[in-house]
């Protein structure tokens, strides 16, 4: 158990594959920075890997004043045990005050082997972070400057407010793709630190016999128009219609869960709690009625056209512009409209 | 070679299909409107666990921690092919958090590896109602044992180690991991077989001790208490005479240190909740016809939203 430690650093996670940042880590810097700010502490990331030098130094270009770099070859490939053994022991010697990970199947695998070694508590999956007070009901102790991890819960229909006040550090896991992603910026300076960390081969019972990355049939997060079609469009021959405008729009081609379970569509154009969370310049929905799972996920784009036709749908709820009507009609009348732009 | 398996189910509020009386005007939940069900990725591990039975022989144990109503799951479990079933339920462990509970869970674990030693817990990845995936891997952890995660098939079991593919969120990996140790299943598994009827007959009449006292209370109101007792007793003899008596555990049934349980032993408390409302800024509402269309186009295409 590590006690309270208020002068401790804001810790981020990174995570690498082979060598390259995941986006996520960069999204954690940004917010891992303003906590950092907000308490008056430093921010230090931490990465481990085989060779990190690489990623340390776009660590601190990106927002970290400290990089705790742990190089061991058994790192080279992520496993839970070597990598959670390095992390408890560094937070063990270190005692940040906050430590944050993506929330990808990585960190979600690690995040809790880590936080059960320290008794420590967790929450999964925020989409925010926020700092504030705390007193707990029964009590008149007031815990100043504690993290609120707020994330979704119940299947999205709540947002809780989770705080952790008596066990440190406090820790979390961030969603992919809802905090910015900050500018690098080659003029900052940070300190590396090098870390060899004591492991043999004892401590990585789990042997992996083969890996193979899947190219990811679309870039949902990198889209910055998205076409979506639901439950609405009714069949796979009518999803025709959201590929048409989705071209015309020079857009990615989304879905609702219904429209994947439906088979309409692949699962990895899901947009939605369970699929991925996107924040697009426009986000056109066709059919989505808008469940809070989906609206989860999208609720962020910038711009939110709605095609449904019932006018109680709760898409109209975050939608800019709310187009009320037969969506065979209104798609053919907007790819029209667009070309004619041309 | 024959294994012993363990598979964690959760009873869990159908959240997915939550309508507008399951939320209180206050943004809380009114779990009283809700449809329970079986938490789906726990058929998936129940799944793997009895394909695996088959293959190799061995047990099947379900366990599930919660409310006596969560008793309904594991007469379910039974159905689809499992041995054996317990039902942890005491007021002591409410509210705890994932800390908590898989401090819980692998204590239990710990006497039932005692008394014949477990090769494998299978898990669902995580359960509807938090989303969390969390108390698979800490339970691992309590416990001392390597976990494999995301799993999508298990290849097989030989030489004490388990072969598995699992999702890595970037691709797939094949792993091998030595056993005893913890796997969470998701979606992407093979789907849990109905019940077999022959099987539904025979679990039908399976209780826990709590849902005969209180069947027990409800047959006979005005009864005693010690005559109540002593017909939960007969009837309990009866259930158990016949295989169909299901385990009923509290956290005196296991060795475990109360501190860490419940309220009081979860690091994590809620501080708030509120009701999800988004909304967009300066909604408009364009009509369903050529002109309209054109001129939303048009706007969105002025600020540089298109283009």
């Amino acid at each position: 158990m590590i006690d309270v430690n208020r002068q401790g650093d804001v810790w981020v996670v990174a995570e690498q594959n082979d060598g390259r940042l995941h986006e996520v880590s960069l999204e954690l810097l940004s917010k891992g920075r303003e906590l950092a700010d907000r308490l008056g502490v430093r921010l230090t990331a931490v990465s481990l890997g085989a060779k990190v030098s690489d990623q340390a130094a776009a660590l601190v270009r990106h927002g970290a004043d400290r990089v705790l770099a742990a190089e061991h070859e058994l790192l080279a490939h992520y496993q839970t045990n070597p990598y959670a053994k390095v992390l408890v022991g560094l937070v063990e010697e270190h005692r940040p005050q906050i430590v944050i990970y993506g929330a990808t199947p990585v960190g979600r695998d690690l995040a809790p082997r880590v936080a059960s070694a320290c008794w420590a508590g967790l929450t999964a999956d925020c989409t925010d972070l926020e700092i504030g007070d705390h007193v707990e009901p029964g009590s008149t102790e007031k815990h100043g400057n504690l993290l609120y991890q707020i994330r979704p819960a119940f299947g999205g229909n709540i947002i809780a407010t989770i705080v952790n006040f008596n066990r440190w550090p406090q820790m979390a896991t961030v969603r992919e793709g809802v905090m910015p992603r900050p500018e690098p910026d080659a003029s900052r300076r940070g300190e590396i630190v090098r870390i060899r960390p004591d492991l043999s081969p004892k401590d990585c019972p789990i042997r992996v016999l083969e890996t193979r990355l899947a190219e990811r049939k679309v870039d949902l997060k990198a889209a910055r128009i998205i076409v979506a079609g639901g439950a609405g469009v009714g069949s796979k021959e009518n999803f025709k219609l959201v590929w048409d405008l989705a071209h015309a729009l020079g857009a990615a081609a989304g879905a609702s869960r219904a429209a994947v379970d439906n088979g309409w569509i692949d699962k990895d154009h899901q947009v939605g709690q369970t699929g991925t969370t996107v924040r697009p310049a426009l986000y056109v929905a066709v059919g989505i009625s808008g469940a809070i799972q989906h609206r989860a996920g999208m609720g962020e784009a910038q711009k939110i056209v709605a095609i449904n036709s019932d006018p109680h749908a709760p898409i109209f709820e975050v939608a800019h512009y709310g187009v009320v009507g037969d969506l065979n009609r209104v798609v053919p009348m907007m790819i029209d409209a667009i070309k004619k732009r041309v | 070679m024959a294994y012993n398996l363990v598979v964690f189910v959760k009873h869990v509020p159908d959240t997915k299909r939550v309508t507008g009386e399951a939320m209180k005007e206050d943004g809380t939940v009114n779990r009283a409107a809700l449809d329970m069900i079986f938490n789906p990725e726990d058929l998936y591990a129940l799944e793997a666990a009895v394909s695996l039975k088959e293959r190799y022989g061995g047990r099947v144990t379900v366990v599930t921690m919660g409310p006596p109503q969560a008793a309904e799951r594991l007469r379910e479990s039974l159905e689809r092919g499992a041995d054996d079933a317990i039902l942890l339920t005491d007021r002591r462990a409410a509210a705890s958090d994932t800390l908590a509970t898989s401090y819980i869970l692998s204590s239990l674990v710990r006497r039932l590896h005692s008394e014949r030693p477990v090769d494998m817990i299978i898990c669902g990845r995580q359960a509807i109602d938090g989303d969390t995936a969390q108390v698979p891997p800490q339970t691992a952890e309590k416990l001392g044992w390597p976990q494999v995660t995301y799993v999508e098939e298990i290849e097989e079991v030989a030489d004490g180690t388990v072969r598995a593919r699992r999702n890595t969120g970037r691709g797939w990996e094949r792993v091998e991991c030595p056993l005893p140790c913890l796997v969470t299943v998701t979606d992407r598994a093979p789907a849990a077989r109905p019940a077999a009827a022959k099987r539904v007959m025979a679990v039908k009449k399976a209780r826990v001790r709590s849902e005969l006292e209180r069947e027990v209370a409800g047959a006979m109101p005005d009864a005693p208490a010690e005559e109540q007792a002593a017909e939960v007793r007969r009837r309990a003899e009866a259930l158990e005479a016949r295989g169909l008596l299901i385990r009923q555990w509290s956290l005196d049934d296991f060795k475990v240190d109360l501190a860490w349980c419940g309220r009081d032993g979860s690091p994590t408390k809620v501080k708030r909740i509120q009701s999800v409302v988004l909304k967009g800024s300066g909604f408009k509402v364009i009509d369903p016809t050529p002109d309209a269309i054109a001129s939303m186009v048009h706007e969105l295409i002025e600020d540089h939203t298109i283009g």
